[in-house]
């Protein structure tokens, strides 16, 4: 008879929990406060460069994003602001999923949506970026950035 | 006194409703601000998916990217924007509220609520105007 009883009161504890021996709930808490603080300086930025500076939202055509996104220091703002922010709002849902779904089935589901729409959209949000043409052939020369040889 | 240490239970018997009465957060600035971090959260997330698709189309043509964006300039989308900006602002203040809470000091936490709160009525008055303005003036 060597039946240990725990002390009453003892603090409840479980192993962490590790997948791969890897903490990725805790490195996801952890990407949600590092990926904010980030984002706050690139979307506050794209905000005023984009809404508050001259006509703001009027000013906005072609040729406003052709000036921009020739410039490499735009194309890395916009592509950072990409990922951080897919895959800071894609972990957020998927926080909210977990905690609103009661069957197994819905949530898996729910996040393969989620996890789906993320990487397409920055497979394709990158694409644009970098594979961009400011001055496409055979386009009207009013339309295009002042720097292109057609207008 | 073991009523004492069941207070929670007594508390609960004494009400006819079936919601728990009187936790931590229900009702007060705790509740709301983290209702709404949530609500905001959302909202972002499904603009920013139309929005790559919408930007996309510069890859398409000019004459497709000047269409869509210009549904940007239309008075209504107008306020749709400020509504955009006003999400984002709070949930990036408030993000940082809770990054201060995390890491620094939860005590001031209802204090800092309303510094957001303030701030984000400061940011407001700096952008709607401005953007309505320019919404409004074709
Ligand atoms: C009404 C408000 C907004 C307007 C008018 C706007 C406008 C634009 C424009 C004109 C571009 C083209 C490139 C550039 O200017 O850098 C762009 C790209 C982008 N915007 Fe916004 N934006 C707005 C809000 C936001 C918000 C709130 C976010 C983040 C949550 C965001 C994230 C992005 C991203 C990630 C790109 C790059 C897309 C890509 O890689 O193809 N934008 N936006
Ligand atoms: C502007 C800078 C931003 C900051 C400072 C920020 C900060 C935060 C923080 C601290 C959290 C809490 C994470 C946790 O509780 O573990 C959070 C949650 C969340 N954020 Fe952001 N965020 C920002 C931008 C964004 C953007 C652009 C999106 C959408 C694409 C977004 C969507 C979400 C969602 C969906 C949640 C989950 C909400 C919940 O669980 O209740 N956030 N954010």
């Amino acid at each position: 008879m060597s039946t240990t009883i725990e002390a009453p009161r003892s603090p409840y504890s479980r192993p962490p929990r590790t997948r791969g021996g890897v903490s990725w709930e805790k490195w996801g808490w952890i990407y949600m406060r590092a990926s904010g603080v980030v984002l706050i300086v690139l979307i506050f930025g794209h905000l005023f460069v984009n809404l508050m500076i001259g006509d703001g939202v009027d000013a906005l055509d072609f040729a406003f994003v052709g000036g921009k996104l020739s410039n490499p220091f735009w194309q890395v703002w916009d592509v950072l602001m990409l990922w951080l922010a897919l895959i800071h709002g894609g972990n957020g849902m998927r926080t909210i999923v977990n905690d609103y779904t009661t069957r197994p089935m819905t949530a898996r589901i729910l996040k393969a949506a989620i996890l789906a729409a993320v990487v397409v959209l920055i497979v394709l949000g990158t694409l644009v970026v970098f594979t961009f043409d400011p001055c496409p052939a055979g386009s009207p020369a009013d339309l295009l950035p002042s720097f292109c040889p057609a207008s | 006194m073991p009523n004492e240490s069941a207070g929670t239970l007594t508390y609960q018997q004494k009400t006819s409703s079936r919601i728990p009465a009187g936790t931590l957060y229900r009702g007060h600035s705790g509740m709301w601000s983290w209702v709404l971090h949530r609500i905001t959260g959302v909202a972002i997330f499904f603009f920013l998916l139309v929005h790559v698709l919408d930007t996309s189309l510069v890859r398409l043509s000019p004459e497709a990217y000047n269409d869509v964006i210009g549904t940007y300039q239309t008075p209504i989308m107008g306020l749709g924007e400020v509504a955009l900006v006003g999400a984002i602002v709070f949930h990036a203040f408030n993000g940082i509220r809770i990054i201060l809470m995390d890491f620094w000091n939860a005590n001031y936490s209802k204090l800092m609520f309303w510094i957001v709160v303030a701030l984000w009525v400061i940011t407001m008055l700096g952008f709607a105007p401005r953007h309505l303005m320019n919404v409004f003036s074709h």
